[in-house]
């Protein structure tokens, strides 16, 4: 075989996945790739392995639920055909390899530098010289904003090229927030440090990365959580879901001044973040999930509590989106605003919610179920434009469809307090891969043990790894005015990409 | 359409928060911790925190360091209590050290606050917030000062676009190398007399982040910090009462 085909959050030795030549590594990934949208690249990265580097792909197939993996073993100095050359999606994947270990690729757009990490191959790039894209003419301006925006946000820079007000193309610079997530991982053994740091990749994205750094630990230590546990991952998942995109939804009304539904929905998601701080003692649920254990069970009375929560959010939210789909104001600026096509959704490999707004179905609660998603017989919610009214739409469908998840599960609180020690130490040799639905999409975490069952590699994937370009592409020939709501409508990760 | 917005507004009732000081917080909210003096092996319980903030012998949690993942209140109970006391900033650093068998507020001392402090901002502050390498989670919870709930512009202090017009930067995340240069032209570009604040665990000591070769903390050194707002991240009411503390009261 020339790759083998694991299930999500599994584990296996690595010793046991094809190690290919880069010929054949490069023939398998992009013709399963190029065969049909639903196989796309979950992760593709080097290992570092002496003085040669191991690169790991793995492809999801949304079809039958499997991941599809191969590794080859290549040198730093060798010259690689890019795989991006097929695949636009394998793009960033490739540069971020060439910016970690210097391999370089024939056949690539551009090897741009991704995040400038501490232990780059080339520290003679520095993040102030980042090569952008420009064009000389009389008639285009550059417009540079950031790193440090105008609000409460986190830094990235955006450079602009206009032809008057209108935009012809966007470079987003990032890397400003690389705090060398990844190294730390290696560095900080212990159980919790981990679950730490993977709380820290994306501070309001917590119950998606530590659900899915959760499920790696446990797949490597070989240790079921159990039910209680799987309970609150889903219900935090969901939660966090409904939690964020009323925040987003607020933010959305903010940049088109509409004052009412912004103060409505910021007020909406209180009760939701509060619940959080209720159910675990924080608001963005930092502490709840913990490898092996259910840190905190649901108990029957938080139940109560939470319905009565949803009962008196349901009443004000349809009442305010009733309004705000109605509002002519809000969707003249809302439709037709920022569209991205199915056709450039699936180059660059979008995900999540970015991917289906533009008609394009990704969501592994449904495609890689695990947790309690099976018996929630999840539906993505599909829309088409790929428009800022798109998101918008998406937004509010999701958290109808969170609310009745999240209601389901209530009527099947589990009776379990059975909390699992895990080991510190796991098998050696052995990798594993675990894939959540996130808020914002696909998230991704890959890990290795060593000789001594100690975490040799770890490599994380936030879902705005893939999905930054889908906002560069937005913006194309809408006016300058306009990136505001464009870019909230995606709401991307600064720090989930920097790591 | 107008009976409609009007018919809104009244669904809302009344949202805001009319005492920020003395409201309390839902739940089991993890704010300052309280060390009691029941003997515990103390070797046990320092070794259980991921960010080296307990000390063994006396007890001790530096709040500067906590994550306040509450790992050391659900194995030893009988030992540390985390209270639901929101009030976590301070403008001594020692201050943020909790330790065994006290249980006192975490306050701002307002005889070490600078006068032009007193005299120039008690009315109205304006900040400029920079995240450095912050995970987006101080940052929401800024935003969630100015809601309509917590609305803390009602105090005259406001988060402001630009660094002319600020009185001072509060600074979140551990700083990271790729930051360290935005975060100082940033600070310079504000006019005197300014304020430095660290928002959150990880701003104030780097965190879970500390030792990590991607940080670039010497900004810390060079400037002395005026407020320290702990938490993980600091609740929206610590972040008004330390700044309303800070600006405020009186020697």
């Amino acid at each position: 075989m020339d790759f083998i085909s694991i299930k999500n959050n599994s584990a296996l030795p690595l010793a046991s996945v094809p190690e290919l030549d880069y010929h054949t590594f490069f023939e398998v990934n992009t013709s399963l790739m190029r065969g049909d949208p639903g196989r796309h690249c979950a992760t593709l990265h080097g290992i570092p392995e002496k003085e040669r580097v191991r690169l790991l792909c793995a492809i999801a197939d949304d079809a039958t639920g499997e991941i599809h993996l191969s590794t080859s073993v290549v040198s730093r100095d060798q010259v690689l055909r890019s795989m991006a050359g097929e695949v636009p999606a394998c793009e960033r994947f490739e540069r971020e390899i060439h910016e970690n270990f210097g391999i370089s690729y024939t056949g690539h757009p551009w090897l741009k530098p991704v995040r400038y990490p501490f232990d780059r191959a080339d520290r003679s790039q520095e993040i102030a010289s980042y090569p952008f894209y420009s064009m000389e003419s009389d008639e285009l301006h550059e417009v540079g904003v950031g790193p440090i925006h105008a609000g409460v946000i986190e830094p990235g820079h955006f450079r602009f090229i206009c032809n008057g007000e209108q935009i012809l193309h966007l470079e987003i610079q990032l890397g400003f927030q690389h705090r060398g997530v990844e190294a730390l991982f290696l560095r900080q053994q212990g159980v919790l440090q981990q679950v730490m740091l993977a709380e820290g990749i994306a501070g309001d994205t917590v119950a998606g990365h530590t659900t899915a750094h959760s499920m790696v630990r446990e797949a490597l230590a070989g240790v079921d959580a159990g039910e209680g546990a799987a309970f609150s991952r889903t219900m935090a998942l969901e939660l966090e879901r409904m939690a964020i995109h009323t925040g987003d939804m607020a933010a959305l009304c903010t940049d088109v001044a509409y004052q009412l539904g912004s103060a409505v929905f910021g007020r909406l998601r209180t009760p939701l973040v509060n619940f959080f701080q209720e159910w675990g003692g924080n608001r963005l649920g930092k502490g709840l999930i913990r490898p092996g254990r259910n840190q905190f069970p649901f108990t029957p009375q938080l139940g109560t509590r939470l319905s009565a929560i949803l009962d008196a959010y349901e009443r004000d939210f349809e009442e305010m989106s009733a309004m705000l789909f109605n509002l002519p104001s809000a969707l003249s600026r809302f439709e037709r605003t920022g569209v991205v096509s199915r056709e450039d959704l699936l180059s660059i490999g979008a995900v999540g919610m970015a991917a289906r707004m533009g008609g394009l179905t990704r969501d592994i609660r449904s495609s890689h179920p695990s947790l309690w998603y099976p018996s929630l017989a999840h539906q993505p919610v599909v829309k088409h434009h790929g428009d800022v009214y798109s998101r918008v739409q998406i937004r509010r469908d999701e958290i109808r469809q969170s609310m009745h998840h999240v209601r389901q599960l209530l009527e099947q609180i589990p009776d379990t307090v059975e909390s699992r020690i895990l080991p510190e130490i796991m098998a050696p040799g052995r990798l594993a891969l675990s894939l959540v639905e996130g808020w914002r999409g696909e998230i991704c975490h890959c890990a290795l043990t060593g000789p001594h069952g100690e975490l040799r590699h770890y490599k994380v994937k936030d879902p705005s790894f893939h999905n930054w370009m889908a906002l560069a592409l937005a913006v194309r020939n809408n006016e300058i005015s306009d990136f505001p709501i464009c870019n909230k409508s995606f709401n991307l990760s600064y720090c989930g990409h920097d790591l | 359409m107008i009976f409609d917005n009007l018919k809104i507004l009244f669904h809302q009732g009344k949202q805001y928060i009319p005492d920020v000081t003395t409201v309390e917080v839902p739940g089991i909210f993890r704010g300052r911790p309280v060390i009691s003096r029941e003997p515990v092996d103390g070797e046990q319980l320092a070794a259980l925190c991921p960010t080296g903030a307990l000390t063994a012998s006396p007890v001790t949690i530096d709040l500067g360091k906590c994550t306040f993942c509450g790992e050391c209140a659900h194995r030893f109970p009988e030992k540390v209590r985390f209270t639901k006391d929101y009030h976590l900033s301070t403008n001594v650093r020692e201050r943020l050290v909790i330790r065994e068998g006290e249980d006192r507020p975490v306050e701002v001392d307002p005889t070490q606050v600078r006068r032009e402090v007193h005299r120039l901002l008690g009315r109205s502050l304006k900040l400029r917030q920079v995240s450095a390498a912050g995970d987006n989670s101080a940052e929401w919870e800024l935003n969630a000062a100015n809601n309509v709930q917590f609305d803390m512009s009602r105090f005259g202090i406001e988060f402001v676009a630009s660094p002319r017009h600020a009185d001072g930067v509060v600074i979140t995340g551990p700083i990271s190398e790729n930051m360290a240069e935005p975060l100082q032209i940033c600070y310079e570009a504000v006019p005197e007399p300014k304020i430095v604040v660290l928002a959150g665990t990880d701003a104030i000591s780097g965190g879970i982040y500390a030792g990590s070769p991607a940080l670039n903390r010497n900004f810390t050194e060079r400037y002395a910090p005026d407020l320290y707002i702990a938490g993980n991240p600091p609740h929206p009411l610590t972040v008004i009462n330390g700044l309303l503390d800070l600006t405020r009261k009186k020697g």
